[in-house]
Protein backbone atom coordinates (compact mmCIF):
# COMPACT_ATOMS: atom_id res chain seq x y z
CA UNK A 1 0.00 0.00 0.00
CA UNK A 2 1.06 3.35 -1.11
CA UNK A 3 0.02 6.60 0.01
CA UNK A 4 1.74 10.25 -1.27
CA UNK A 5 2.26 12.11 1.91
CA UNK A 6 0.95 15.06 0.31
CA UNK A 7 -1.86 16.29 -2.38
CA UNK A 8 -3.36 12.77 -2.38
CA UNK A 9 -7.03 13.99 -1.26
CA UNK A 10 -7.96 17.21 -2.97
CA UNK A 11 -6.38 19.60 -0.37
CA UNK A 12 -7.29 19.96 3.12
CA UNK A 13 -10.36 18.23 4.01
CA UNK A 14 -10.51 17.17 -0.15
CA UNK A 15 -11.56 20.89 -0.29
CA UNK A 16 -11.60 23.04 -2.51
CA UNK A 17 -14.89 21.74 -3.86
CA UNK A 18 -16.98 25.05 -4.08
CA UNK A 19 -15.89 27.69 -6.76
CA UNK A 20 -14.77 30.79 -4.83
CA UNK A 21 -15.96 34.66 -5.11
CA UNK A 22 -13.80 37.38 -5.86
CA UNK A 23 -14.06 41.05 -6.32
CA UNK A 24 -11.80 41.97 -9.93
CA UNK A 25 -8.72 44.13 -8.48
CA UNK A 26 -8.13 45.74 -11.92
CA UNK A 27 -8.47 45.48 -15.74
CA UNK A 28 -5.39 46.10 -17.96
CA UNK A 29 -4.48 45.53 -21.63
CA UNK A 30 -7.48 42.49 -21.59
CA UNK A 31 -6.03 40.99 -18.84
CA UNK A 32 -8.35 40.52 -15.31
CA UNK A 33 -6.10 40.83 -11.97
CA UNK A 34 -7.09 39.61 -8.81
CA UNK A 35 -6.57 39.74 -4.76
CA UNK A 36 -6.03 36.89 -3.19
CA UNK A 37 -4.99 36.05 0.36
CA UNK A 38 -4.33 33.23 1.46
CA UNK A 39 -6.81 32.12 4.65
CA UNK A 40 -8.18 28.43 3.17
CA UNK A 41 -7.91 25.79 0.76
CA UNK A 42 -9.43 27.71 -1.91
CA UNK A 43 -7.33 30.95 -1.88
CA UNK A 44 -4.14 28.28 -1.49
CA UNK A 45 -4.89 26.00 -4.64
CA UNK A 46 -5.85 29.48 -6.71
CA UNK A 47 -2.29 30.76 -5.49
CA UNK A 48 -0.50 27.72 -6.65
CA UNK A 49 -1.69 28.22 -10.21
CA UNK A 50 1.30 29.04 -13.05
CA UNK A 51 1.06 30.71 -16.34
CA UNK A 52 -0.69 28.66 -18.76
CA UNK A 53 -3.04 27.04 -16.00
CA UNK A 54 -6.32 26.85 -16.65
CA UNK A 55 -9.18 28.69 -14.84
CA UNK A 56 -12.81 27.90 -14.79
CA UNK A 57 -14.28 31.45 -14.54
CA UNK A 58 -18.24 32.53 -14.28
CA UNK A 59 -18.46 36.41 -14.28
CA UNK A 60 -18.75 39.25 -14.25
CA UNK A 61 -21.67 38.42 -11.43
CA UNK A 62 -23.63 40.88 -8.96
CA UNK A 63 -24.27 44.17 -8.65
CA UNK A 64 -21.13 46.73 -8.67
CA UNK A 65 -20.20 49.94 -7.30
CA UNK A 66 -22.70 52.94 -9.24
CA UNK A 67 -21.37 56.63 -9.82
CA UNK A 68 -21.88 59.23 -7.03
CA UNK A 69 -25.44 60.54 -6.34
CA UNK A 70 -25.91 64.26 -7.18
CA UNK A 71 -22.44 64.92 -7.74
CA UNK A 72 -20.98 63.65 -4.30
CA UNK A 73 -17.37 63.85 -3.79
CA UNK A 74 -15.93 59.89 -3.71
CA UNK A 75 -14.36 58.64 -0.93
CA UNK A 76 -12.52 55.22 -0.97
CA UNK A 77 -12.54 53.17 2.13
CA UNK A 78 -10.69 49.63 2.38
CA UNK A 79 -10.20 47.53 5.20
CA UNK A 80 -7.06 44.41 3.92
CA UNK A 81 -7.88 41.72 0.82
CA UNK A 82 -11.54 43.86 0.80
CA UNK A 83 -8.82 46.73 -0.72
CA UNK A 84 -9.36 44.83 -4.35
CA UNK A 85 -12.48 46.38 -5.63
CA UNK A 86 -11.33 50.05 -4.94
CA UNK A 87 -8.26 49.49 -7.13
CA UNK A 88 -10.79 48.84 -9.92
CA UNK A 89 -13.55 51.61 -9.07
CA UNK A 90 -10.51 53.97 -8.16
CA UNK A 91 -9.25 53.51 -11.80
CA UNK A 92 -12.77 54.00 -12.98
CA UNK A 93 -12.98 57.26 -11.64
CA UNK A 94 -9.63 58.77 -12.43
CA UNK A 95 -8.76 58.85 -8.91
CA UNK A 96 -10.06 59.63 -5.71
CA UNK A 97 -9.40 59.58 -2.28
CA UNK A 98 -8.79 56.90 -0.50
CA UNK A 99 -8.10 55.58 2.87
CA UNK A 100 -6.79 51.71 3.85
CA UNK A 101 -6.50 50.29 6.90
CA UNK A 102 -4.28 47.08 7.17
CA UNK A 103 -3.63 44.55 9.98
CA UNK A 104 0.56 45.82 9.98
CA UNK A 105 3.31 46.72 7.47
CA UNK A 106 3.66 43.66 5.40
CA UNK A 107 -0.18 43.40 4.31
CA UNK A 108 -0.01 47.68 4.43
CA UNK A 109 2.24 46.90 0.92
CA UNK A 110 -1.00 46.63 -0.62
CA UNK A 111 -1.78 50.36 -0.27
CA UNK A 112 1.05 50.72 -3.71
CA UNK A 113 -2.03 49.22 -5.21
CA UNK A 114 -4.09 52.75 -5.06
CA UNK A 115 -1.79 55.61 -6.14
CA UNK A 116 -2.18 57.90 -2.99
CA UNK A 117 -3.93 56.15 -0.58
CA UNK A 118 -3.46 57.39 3.04
CA UNK A 119 -3.17 54.01 5.50
CA UNK A 120 -3.93 52.74 8.78
CA UNK A 121 -2.58 49.81 10.57
CA UNK A 122 -3.99 48.16 13.62
CA UNK A 123 -0.22 47.78 15.28
CA UNK A 124 0.39 51.24 14.29
CA UNK A 125 3.86 50.15 12.32
CA UNK A 126 2.66 51.87 9.15
CA UNK A 127 0.28 55.30 8.57
CA UNK A 128 -2.40 56.24 11.60
CA UNK A 129 -2.27 53.84 14.80
CA UNK A 130 -5.81 52.80 14.92
CA UNK A 131 -9.04 51.97 13.04
CA UNK A 132 -9.37 53.39 8.98
CA UNK A 133 -12.10 55.15 9.71
CA UNK A 134 -10.42 57.47 11.98
CA UNK A 135 -9.18 58.88 9.22
CA UNK A 136 -12.80 60.33 7.51
CA UNK A 137 -13.10 63.99 6.94
CA UNK A 138 -17.01 63.64 7.48
CA UNK A 139 -18.83 66.51 5.42
CA UNK A 140 -22.23 66.36 4.09
CA UNK A 141 -20.53 66.26 0.04
CA UNK A 142 -19.30 62.82 0.43
CA UNK A 143 -20.06 59.18 -1.17
CA UNK A 144 -18.32 56.75 0.89
CA UNK A 145 -17.21 53.56 -1.38
CA UNK A 146 -15.93 50.41 1.16
CA UNK A 147 -15.02 47.17 1.04
CA UNK A 148 -13.95 45.14 3.72
CA UNK A 149 -14.15 43.54 7.18
CA UNK A 150 -17.91 43.17 8.81
CA UNK A 151 -16.81 45.82 11.72
CA UNK A 152 -15.52 48.09 9.78
CA UNK A 153 -18.75 48.43 7.04
CA UNK A 154 -21.12 48.07 10.05
CA UNK A 155 -18.51 51.37 11.91
CA UNK A 156 -19.28 53.23 7.96
CA UNK A 157 -22.79 52.10 8.32
CA UNK A 158 -23.23 53.65 11.38
CA UNK A 159 -21.66 57.29 10.17
CA UNK A 160 -24.69 58.57 8.74
CA UNK A 161 -23.45 59.22 5.16
CA UNK A 162 -24.54 57.76 1.68
CA UNK A 163 -22.46 54.75 1.39
CA UNK A 164 -22.05 51.82 -1.28
CA UNK A 165 -20.24 49.13 0.93
CA UNK A 166 -19.09 45.79 -1.16
CA UNK A 167 -20.08 42.79 1.27
CA UNK A 168 -18.98 39.42 1.52
CA UNK A 169 -20.56 35.99 2.30
CA UNK A 170 -19.86 32.58 1.51
CA UNK A 171 -21.37 31.28 -1.84
CA UNK A 172 -21.92 28.45 -3.69
CA UNK A 173 -23.07 29.38 -7.00
CA UNK A 174 -22.72 33.11 -7.78
CA UNK A 175 -25.89 33.71 -9.22
CA UNK A 176 -29.07 33.22 -7.04
CA UNK A 177 -29.26 29.22 -7.30
CA UNK A 178 -28.64 28.37 -3.82
CA UNK A 179 -29.75 31.32 -1.72
CA UNK A 180 -26.54 30.10 0.91
CA UNK A 181 -25.18 34.24 0.77
CA UNK A 182 -27.85 35.99 2.24
CA UNK A 183 -27.60 38.70 4.67
CA UNK A 184 -30.63 40.57 6.69
CA UNK A 185 -31.84 43.88 5.54
CA UNK A 186 -34.63 46.05 6.62
CA UNK A 187 -36.46 44.27 3.73
CA UNK A 188 -35.65 40.51 5.10
CA UNK A 189 -32.83 38.30 3.54
CA UNK A 190 -31.51 39.54 0.57
CA UNK A 191 -29.23 36.87 -1.46
CA UNK A 192 -25.73 38.81 -2.09
CA UNK A 193 -24.85 37.45 -5.35
CA UNK A 194 -27.63 38.93 -7.35
CA UNK A 195 -29.03 41.66 -5.16
CA UNK A 196 -25.15 42.77 -4.04
CA UNK A 197 -22.76 42.65 -3.41
CA UNK A 198 -22.69 46.07 -2.97
CA UNK A 199 -25.57 47.40 -0.84
CA UNK A 200 -27.01 51.00 -1.21
CA UNK A 201 -27.33 52.85 2.26
CA UNK B 1 -38.68 12.79 -27.31
CA UNK B 2 -38.65 11.20 -24.08
CA UNK B 3 -42.00 10.35 -22.26
CA UNK B 4 -41.98 11.11 -18.34
CA UNK B 5 -45.67 10.45 -17.52
CA UNK B 6 -46.92 11.58 -20.05
CA UNK B 7 -45.09 14.35 -20.68
CA UNK B 8 -42.41 14.80 -23.41
CA UNK B 9 -39.01 15.75 -23.07
CA UNK B 10 -36.02 16.66 -24.44
CA UNK B 11 -33.76 14.74 -23.07
CA UNK B 12 -33.18 13.03 -19.39
CA UNK B 13 -31.76 15.23 -17.21
CA UNK B 14 -33.10 18.03 -15.03
CA UNK B 15 -32.93 19.72 -11.61
CA UNK B 16 -33.18 19.04 -8.64
CA UNK B 17 -35.87 21.26 -6.57
CA UNK B 18 -34.21 24.26 -5.04
CA UNK B 19 -31.24 23.94 -6.60
CA UNK B 20 -31.36 26.71 -9.87
CA UNK B 21 -33.27 29.70 -9.65
CA UNK B 22 -34.49 29.79 -13.13
CA UNK B 23 -35.69 33.57 -12.96
CA UNK B 24 -32.45 34.84 -11.21
CA UNK B 25 -30.40 33.36 -13.84
CA UNK B 26 -32.39 34.32 -16.38
CA UNK B 27 -31.90 38.60 -15.00
CA UNK B 28 -27.88 37.34 -14.66
CA UNK B 29 -27.35 35.17 -18.11
CA UNK B 30 -29.96 37.06 -20.05
CA UNK B 31 -32.22 35.23 -22.41
CA UNK B 32 -29.32 33.37 -23.85
CA UNK B 33 -30.07 31.25 -20.80
CA UNK B 34 -33.37 30.60 -22.26
CA UNK B 35 -32.39 29.33 -25.52
CA UNK B 36 -29.77 26.80 -24.17
CA UNK B 37 -31.80 25.66 -21.28
CA UNK B 38 -29.62 22.95 -19.26
CA UNK B 39 -32.43 21.08 -18.53
CA UNK B 40 -35.28 18.99 -20.16
CA UNK B 41 -38.10 20.22 -17.18
CA UNK B 42 -37.54 22.44 -14.50
CA UNK B 43 -38.25 22.12 -11.06
CA UNK B 44 -39.22 24.71 -8.76
CA UNK B 45 -38.23 25.34 -5.41
CA UNK B 46 -40.62 24.88 -2.61
CA UNK B 47 -43.65 26.59 -2.38
CA UNK B 48 -45.54 26.40 0.86
CA UNK B 49 -49.05 28.20 1.41
CA UNK B 50 -47.63 30.83 3.80
CA UNK B 51 -44.19 32.67 3.18
CA UNK B 52 -40.94 31.70 4.38
CA UNK B 53 -38.16 33.71 4.90
CA UNK B 54 -35.59 30.66 5.25
CA UNK B 55 -32.79 30.46 8.05
CA UNK B 56 -31.00 32.82 9.34
CA UNK B 57 -27.19 32.66 7.69
CA UNK B 58 -24.56 30.84 7.66
CA UNK B 59 -26.58 28.46 5.22
CA UNK B 60 -23.61 26.89 3.57
CA UNK B 61 -21.02 24.35 4.89
CA UNK B 62 -18.19 23.02 2.09
CA UNK B 63 -17.41 19.45 3.07
CA UNK B 64 -14.85 16.90 1.25
CA UNK B 65 -16.85 16.42 -1.70
CA UNK B 66 -20.24 18.45 -1.27
CA UNK B 67 -21.85 20.96 0.85
CA UNK B 68 -24.26 21.14 3.90
CA UNK B 69 -27.02 23.43 3.35
CA UNK B 70 -29.48 25.02 5.72
CA UNK B 71 -31.95 27.16 3.39
CA UNK B 72 -35.09 26.59 5.07
CA UNK B 73 -36.94 26.72 2.05
CA UNK B 74 -37.42 30.74 1.76
CA UNK B 75 -40.44 31.12 -1.15
CA UNK B 76 -42.92 33.69 -1.09
CA UNK B 77 -46.32 31.48 -0.41
CA UNK B 78 -48.43 30.16 -2.94
CA UNK B 79 -50.17 33.47 -3.35
CA UNK B 80 -46.79 35.34 -4.21
CA UNK B 81 -45.44 32.27 -6.53
CA UNK B 82 -49.05 32.35 -8.33
CA UNK B 83 -48.53 36.25 -9.13
CA UNK B 84 -44.78 36.80 -9.47
CA UNK B 85 -43.33 33.59 -9.67
CA UNK B 86 -45.33 31.62 -12.20
CA UNK B 87 -45.89 33.61 -15.12
CA UNK B 88 -42.33 33.93 -15.12
CA UNK B 89 -41.47 30.23 -15.06
CA UNK B 90 -43.96 29.40 -17.61
CA UNK B 91 -41.67 31.32 -20.01
CA UNK B 92 -39.19 28.66 -19.71
CA UNK B 93 -38.44 26.72 -23.00
CA UNK B 94 -39.23 23.43 -20.70
CA UNK B 95 -42.26 21.89 -19.13
CA UNK B 96 -42.47 23.35 -15.90
CA UNK B 97 -42.95 20.76 -12.02
CA UNK B 98 -43.95 22.58 -9.21
CA UNK B 99 -42.57 21.19 -5.65
CA UNK B 100 -45.14 22.01 -3.11
CA UNK B 101 -45.25 21.49 0.92
CA UNK B 102 -47.42 21.64 3.73
CA UNK B 103 -47.51 20.40 7.77
CA UNK B 104 -50.83 19.06 7.10
CA UNK B 105 -52.78 17.23 4.68
CA UNK B 106 -55.07 19.71 4.14
CA UNK B 107 -52.11 22.14 3.40
CA UNK B 108 -50.73 20.11 1.03
CA UNK B 109 -54.02 19.50 -0.39
CA UNK B 110 -54.87 23.06 -0.86
CA UNK B 111 -51.54 23.88 -2.55
CA UNK B 112 -51.62 21.00 -5.28
CA UNK B 113 -56.00 22.00 -5.91
CA UNK B 114 -54.22 25.49 -6.51
CA UNK B 115 -52.07 24.11 -8.89
CA UNK B 116 -54.42 21.13 -10.60
CA UNK B 117 -56.32 23.94 -13.43
CA UNK B 118 -52.89 26.23 -14.41
CA UNK B 119 -51.93 25.01 -17.64
CA UNK B 120 -48.58 26.04 -17.12
CA UNK B 121 -48.21 23.31 -14.75
CA UNK B 122 -47.45 20.27 -16.06
CA UNK B 123 -46.79 17.76 -12.88
CA UNK B 124 -46.21 18.58 -9.01
CA UNK B 125 -43.79 16.73 -6.76
CA UNK B 126 -44.48 16.52 -3.25
CA UNK B 127 -41.65 17.61 -0.27
CA UNK B 128 -42.55 15.08 2.06
CA UNK B 129 -39.04 15.50 4.34
CA UNK B 130 -41.67 18.04 6.49
CA UNK B 131 -43.78 16.83 9.85
CA UNK B 132 -46.62 16.76 9.44
CA UNK B 133 -47.91 18.78 12.77
CA UNK B 134 -50.44 16.51 13.51
CA UNK B 135 -48.80 13.22 14.09
CA UNK B 136 -45.54 14.20 14.49
CA UNK B 137 -44.03 12.39 12.05
CA UNK B 138 -41.83 13.39 8.87
CA UNK B 139 -44.47 12.68 5.92
CA UNK B 140 -41.96 11.13 3.66
CA UNK B 141 -40.16 8.79 6.29
CA UNK B 142 -42.96 6.44 6.97
CA UNK B 143 -45.20 4.13 4.47
CA UNK B 144 -48.03 5.10 6.96
CA UNK B 145 -48.15 8.59 7.17
CA UNK B 146 -47.46 8.77 3.33
CA UNK B 147 -50.20 6.66 2.69
CA UNK B 148 -52.32 8.96 4.44
CA UNK B 149 -51.34 12.25 2.64
CA UNK B 150 -51.74 10.86 -1.02
CA UNK B 151 -55.04 9.72 0.07
CA UNK B 152 -55.50 13.35 0.71
CA UNK B 153 -53.98 15.14 -1.90
CA UNK B 154 -54.67 12.16 -5.00
CA UNK B 155 -58.17 13.42 -5.81
CA UNK B 156 -57.01 17.14 -5.52
CA UNK B 157 -55.39 16.77 -9.60
CA UNK B 158 -55.33 14.57 -12.90
CA UNK B 159 -51.35 15.94 -13.03
CA UNK B 160 -48.77 13.55 -12.39
CA UNK B 161 -48.07 13.39 -8.71
CA UNK B 162 -44.30 13.05 -7.95
CA UNK B 163 -43.37 11.93 -4.59
CA UNK B 164 -39.71 13.37 -3.34
CA UNK B 165 -38.15 10.61 -1.18
CA UNK B 166 -36.53 11.28 1.79
CA UNK B 167 -32.94 9.02 2.73
CA UNK B 168 -33.30 9.91 6.50
CA UNK B 169 -35.81 7.14 7.19
CA UNK B 170 -35.41 3.58 7.69
CA UNK B 171 -36.66 2.23 4.40
CA UNK B 172 -37.35 4.91 1.60
CA UNK B 173 -38.19 1.51 -0.63
CA UNK B 174 -40.88 0.61 2.05
CA UNK B 175 -42.09 4.44 1.55
CA UNK B 176 -41.88 4.05 -2.72
CA UNK B 177 -44.37 1.02 -2.34
CA UNK B 178 -46.59 2.83 -0.19
CA UNK B 179 -46.43 5.74 -2.92
CA UNK B 180 -47.53 3.62 -5.81
CA UNK B 181 -50.10 1.96 -3.95
CA UNK B 182 -51.97 5.06 -2.69
CA UNK B 183 -51.39 6.98 -6.48
CA UNK B 184 -48.67 8.36 -6.43
CA UNK B 185 -47.35 8.59 -10.37
CA UNK B 186 -43.30 8.75 -9.86
CA UNK B 187 -41.20 9.03 -7.09
CA UNK B 188 -37.54 11.36 -7.59
CA UNK B 189 -34.66 10.53 -4.83
CA UNK B 190 -32.57 10.88 -2.97
CA UNK B 191 -33.65 14.30 -1.22
CA UNK B 192 -30.17 15.17 0.88
CA UNK B 193 -28.75 13.64 4.03
CA UNK B 194 -29.34 15.25 7.45
CA UNK B 195 -25.82 16.42 8.67
CA UNK B 196 -23.92 19.15 10.50
CA UNK B 197 -20.84 20.87 11.18
CA UNK B 198 -19.45 22.52 13.85
CA UNK B 199 -18.49 26.28 14.38
CA UNK B 200 -14.66 26.27 14.53
CA UNK B 201 -14.38 29.89 16.42
CA UNK B 202 -17.37 27.98 18.82
CA UNK B 203 -16.85 25.13 20.61
CA UNK B 204 -19.45 22.54 20.43
CA UNK B 205 -21.85 25.24 18.72
CA UNK B 206 -23.35 24.07 14.86
CA UNK B 207 -22.44 26.49 12.63
CA UNK B 208 -25.78 26.69 9.89
CA UNK B 209 -27.67 28.71 11.41
CA UNK B 210 -30.11 26.16 11.49
CA UNK B 211 -28.39 23.94 13.46
CA UNK B 212 -28.63 21.01 10.92
CA UNK B 213 -28.79 21.12 7.52
CA UNK B 214 -28.81 18.66 4.15
CA UNK B 215 -25.58 17.20 2.55
CA UNK B 216 -25.91 17.13 -1.48
CA UNK B 217 -22.70 16.55 -3.86
CA UNK B 218 -20.57 13.86 -4.75
CA UNK B 219 -20.18 12.85 -1.18
CA UNK B 220 -23.60 11.56 -1.45
CA UNK B 221 -23.35 9.46 -4.85
CA UNK B 222 -23.08 6.22 -3.60
CA UNK B 223 -26.02 6.18 -1.12
CA UNK B 224 -28.47 7.90 -4.42
CA UNK B 225 -27.04 4.64 -6.77
CA UNK B 226 -28.16 2.02 -3.86
CA UNK B 227 -31.09 3.81 -3.12
CA UNK B 228 -32.17 4.24 -6.58
CA UNK B 229 -31.68 0.27 -7.29
CA UNK B 230 -33.62 -0.27 -3.88
CA UNK B 231 -36.83 1.37 -4.62
CA UNK B 232 -36.83 0.01 -8.31
CA UNK B 233 -36.56 -3.32 -7.03
CA UNK B 234 -39.57 -2.60 -5.21
CA UNK B 235 -41.67 -0.32 -7.44
CA UNK B 236 -42.57 0.05 -11.41
CA UNK B 237 -43.31 3.68 -11.46
CA UNK B 238 -41.03 5.89 -12.99
CA UNK B 239 -37.85 7.17 -11.02
CA UNK B 240 -36.41 10.40 -10.53
CA UNK B 241 -32.37 9.39 -9.64
CA UNK B 242 -30.32 12.50 -8.38
CA UNK B 243 -27.45 12.77 -5.80
CA UNK B 244 -24.16 13.95 -6.84
CA UNK B 245 -24.47 13.59 -10.49
CA UNK B 246 -21.51 15.17 -11.70
CA UNK B 247 -20.85 13.53 -15.32
CA UNK B 248 -22.73 11.84 -18.32
CA UNK B 249 -21.14 8.23 -16.90
CA UNK B 250 -22.98 9.11 -13.02
CA UNK B 251 -26.24 10.01 -14.95
CA UNK B 252 -25.49 6.75 -17.25
CA UNK B 253 -25.09 4.48 -13.58
CA UNK B 254 -28.21 6.15 -12.17
CA UNK B 255 -30.41 4.89 -14.95
CA UNK B 256 -28.58 1.64 -15.40
CA UNK B 257 -30.26 0.59 -11.60
CA UNK B 258 -33.51 2.01 -12.70
CA UNK B 259 -33.64 5.93 -12.76
CA UNK B 260 -35.75 7.13 -15.74
CA UNK B 261 -35.01 10.55 -15.23
CA UNK B 262 -31.89 11.88 -13.84
CA UNK B 263 -31.23 15.08 -11.73
CA UNK B 264 -28.61 17.55 -11.10
CA UNK B 265 -28.03 19.81 -7.82
CA UNK B 266 -25.12 20.76 -6.55
CA UNK B 267 -22.98 20.23 -9.72
CA UNK B 268 -24.98 23.14 -10.78
CA UNK B 269 -23.66 25.56 -8.58
CA UNK B 270 -20.62 24.52 -9.97
CA UNK B 271 -21.43 25.92 -13.48
CA UNK B 272 -24.55 26.73 -14.21
CA UNK B 273 -24.87 24.95 -17.20
CA UNK B 274 -23.32 21.44 -16.07
CA UNK B 275 -26.73 19.58 -17.02
CA UNK B 276 -26.33 20.37 -20.10
CA UNK B 277 -22.72 19.21 -20.48
CA UNK B 278 -23.65 16.20 -18.59
CA UNK B 279 -26.39 15.49 -21.13
CA UNK B 280 -24.00 15.80 -24.22
CA UNK B 281 -21.92 13.00 -21.95
CA UNK B 282 -24.29 10.87 -21.40
CA UNK B 283 -25.94 10.71 -25.06
CA UNK B 284 -22.32 9.49 -26.23
CA UNK B 285 -21.94 6.31 -23.48
CA UNK B 286 -25.48 5.29 -23.72
CA UNK B 287 -28.51 5.66 -26.62
CA UNK B 288 -30.94 5.66 -24.35
CA UNK B 289 -30.00 9.85 -23.37
CA UNK B 290 -30.52 11.80 -26.63
CA UNK B 291 -28.20 15.21 -26.28
CA UNK B 292 -28.94 18.88 -25.12
CA UNK B 293 -27.23 21.88 -26.65
CA UNK B 294 -23.52 21.94 -26.35
CA UNK B 295 -22.57 23.70 -23.01
CA UNK B 296 -20.56 26.75 -24.14
CA UNK B 297 -18.07 27.38 -21.19
CA UNK B 298 -15.62 29.55 -21.26
CA UNK B 299 -11.67 28.82 -20.58
CA UNK B 300 -9.23 31.44 -19.51
CA UNK B 301 -5.65 30.96 -19.98
CA UNK B 302 -3.52 32.73 -16.50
Amino acid sequence: MLTAAERWGGGEDERPFLPRAFSVMRERGGQLEFLFDDVGPGTRRLMELDAGDELLLLGPLGNGFAAPRDGRRPVLVGGGVGIAPLVIWADHLGGAQTLLGFRDAAHAEGAVLIAGAEVATDDGSVGHHGFVTDLLDLDDTIEVYACGPPPMLEAIARLGVPAQLAMESGMACGFGACFGCVVPTANGYVRLCVDGPVIHT
Amino acid sequence: MIDFCGIPLAHRIINGSGTFDAIAARRVFGDALLEQFPFAAFVSKTVTLEPRQGNPPPRLWELPGGLINSIGLPNKGLAGYLQEDLPQLAELPVPLIVNVMGSRREEVAQLVSAFAEREEVAALELNVSCPNVKTGLIMGADPGELAGLLDAVRQQTDKPLIVKLTPNCASPADVAAAAEDHGADAVSLINTLRGMALDPHRPGEPWLGGGTGGVSGPAVRAIALSQVREVRERVSLPIIGMGGVQTGRHAVDLSTVGADLVGVGTESFRDPLAAARIAAEASTLNEAFPANAAPAVAVVRT
